[in-house]
This record gives C-alpha cells, structure tokens and sequence, in this order.
C-alpha cells in the first residue's frame, strides 16, 4: 500500500515543512507585532521572489503529504484500494495544490 | 497440569474456582463458553485450559508443545492481550475472579483457540526471511566479529521464535492485511546486517512493497508484548532507513 517512494516523498517533504510552518508563524507574528495591516504585509509580498518561492514550495510540499497520509488512512479505515486509492491520492493532491497555488498567487501575484 | 500434582488439599468443593470465559468456534461462528476452574497456587494460563480439556469439556482445541516459552506454539489472547500461555500466571493477570482465553488476534481461526499460522509464516518467507548463502561447505569458515554494529543489530533481534505474539499485538496488521508484520520484519533485519548473507537486494525490495515495512506507524505494540523483549520497532525503523537510501541511490 505505502511503498518505499511514496514513504520517502512523504518524509522528505515533511523535512520541508517543519522550518516553513516555523519561518511561517514566526515571520506572521513578527509582522503583526509590528503593527503592519494587511495592506502593508501585502505590499511587501507582492512581486517578491523570495516569498514566492517560499509559500510555492510550501503548497507543493503539503500537497504532497497531506495526499500520501489521506491515503493511508482511507485505504486502512475506508478499505478503498486500488485504482480508486490511487485516484483519490492523485485527486487529493492535485486540488489541494490548485488551492494553494491560487493563495499564493494572490499574496505574491 | 495432572490431579497429582495439584498443590490444594482442599476436596474439588472447597476448592476456590475462577470464573474462565474461552471462545469457542472459528472464523465462520463463536461464542464464549463459561468454565468454573479451580484456582492453584502455581498456575499458568496453559494449565487452565488443559484443566478445562480435562475435566469439562475435551473437545477444547489449542496448541502447545514445550510448555517452556522455548516452541511458541501455544500464544493466545488472555484478557484481550496477546501471552504465551505457558509463562503466563494466572495470578498475574487475574481479573477480580475471572479470565477471558481466545485465539490470537489478527489471523484466521481454525477451532477454538488454535489459529492458522500459515499466512505469517508465508510472510516471513516474503519478507526474505530466509538466509542466503554466499559460500559453500567446502569454504573456510568466515569469523564473525561479534562486536561489530552490523552483528550487534542483528544479535538484537535474533532471539525471535516465531510464537506471533507480535503479530497478534500490530493494529496495522489489523487494518492492513498485506502487511508483513513485526515479526517477518525483525527477521529481514537481522538478515541484513549478517555479513555472511548475500540477499541484501533482493530483500530491500521485498520489505518495500505494498505489505512492507514503510506501512509501520510504530505504534510499538510488537515491543510492548513481545515475550522475549525483542524490539520489532527498531528492526522495522532499520529497514525504513536502509530502503530510503537504497532508493535515494536507485538501488531499488
């Protein structure tokens, strides 16, 4: 069910997230101690390559892990297995990086 | 456990009793079954159900052989955890009076508390439990160093003897019946890291496939049961390590 590819795509994107929910959650409530309003933190992140990257990078990671873990946890609670497995990881994944990727077009866009 | 060698003088009527409750059936149908035994000083969960065959009601089926934790053979399920029978006592796990004895969980039942072992056998020879040899007899023998890692790790978990405890304890086995299980796992393990062995490829594939040990959510239960106090975990998070660098590298 769980291969060794699947397992390491899962674990090395969770090496990913770790430092960017820490970066993320640090860097938000710095900006908002700051006192900068929404306005202001998005003038910053609009058009910066770096945030870009950041929060791209960020949603292609959690796509990914998020679509493996769903997975396991349908196949072995749900039963569902094969073809039908497969495509809901591949569905999962795919709409959640749609999602995401429409955020960060509009933070950085 | 015979009549003789009972250690209660009390007359069968004055003896204390325990009430046992014992599945009865197999996979298609089964129910527990009332028995009142007995109570010894000295009793293990292995002699209440041969005192039940005995005296109540012979058609009880199960499965033992040494009766010294050496054959692991005779596990069951005792108050809901998987035992061996024959080291357990029944002081130690008594329940106000009462004892709840059925099959072991997570395989196939063939008649009361004796299960079909066959599938986690068939897993141990999937998971490429088996040695492969890389010389022959007429070759010198190799000396091991018994201090190196590789031989150390696999002196940890070489003491399995197959009694399925483990098996029997894995929630994933549970919901994922393809999974190979700690005890095939620990088994590949200790494979691995035997220098004398020449399958090492052909066995990181075999626990990389869909039953295989990437499956674990090291939950622990096969380290909090295993009788003999070995640490599937461990061996399992081993072989995660070693197939992940073995595919980083292509090798699988």
């Amino acid at each position: 069910m769980l291969g060794a590819k699947l397992y390491l795509a899962q674990r090395l994107t969770a090496l990913l997230m770790a430092p960017f929910v820490v970066i993320h959650l640090a860097v938000m409530i710095y900006a908002v101690r700051g006192g900068l309003d929404a306005a202001e933190i998005l003038g910053r992140t609009q058009g910066s390559l770096w945030w870009g990257s950041f929060y791209g990078l960020f949603v292609v990671a959690v796509s990914i892990h998020a679509a493996i873990g769903l997975r396991v946890i349908v196949f072995e609670y749900l039963k569902l297995s094969g073809v039908a497995l497969e495509a809901l990881m591949w569905f999962v994944g795919v709409v959640l990086l749609l999602l995401g990727m429409r955020a960060v077009f509009a933070v950085v866009g | 456990m015979t009549d003789s060698a009972n250690s209660s003088n009390d007359t069968p009527s004055t003896r204390p009793m325990m009430e046992v409750t014992v599945f009865r059936g197999d996979d298609s149908a089964g129910s527990y079954q009332r028995f009142d035994v007995p109570r010894e000083d000295n009793q293990t969960i292995l002699d209440v159900v041969t005192w039940i065959q005995r005296h109540a009601d012979p058609s009880l089926t199960y499965r033992f052989a040494c009766r010294v934790g050496m054959c692991g053979s005779c596990a069951m399920m005792v108050n809901g955890k998987p035992r061996w029978t024959c080291r357990t006592h029944v002081k130690r796990v008594l329940i106000g009076n009462r004892i709840e004895i059925a099959p072991l969980r997570n395989l196939p039942v063939i008649k009361d508390l004796a299960t079909d072992m066959t599938e986690f056998f068939e897993k141990w020879d999937r998971a490429e439990g088996k040695f492969h040899p890389t010389l022959t007899r007429n070759d010198d023998i190799v000396p091991v160093n018994p201090e190196s890692a590789e031989r150390q790790a696999a002196s940890a978990g070489i003491e399995c003897i197959n009694c399925g405890v483990c098996y029997a304890a894995c929630d994933t086995v549970e919901k994922n019946p393809a999974y190979l299980g700690p005890a095939a796992l620990n088994r590949a393990w200790t494979l691995i890291n035997d220098e004398r062995d020449g399958g090492r490829e052909v066995r990181l594939k075999a626990v990389s496939g869909d039953g295989g040990c990437h499956n674990c959510h090291s939950q622990q239960g096969c380290l909090s049961y295993c009788p003999n106090e070995l640490n599937p975990t461990l061996s399992i998070a081993g072989l995660k390590r070693t197939t992940a660098v073995a595919a980083l590298k292509g090798e699988i």
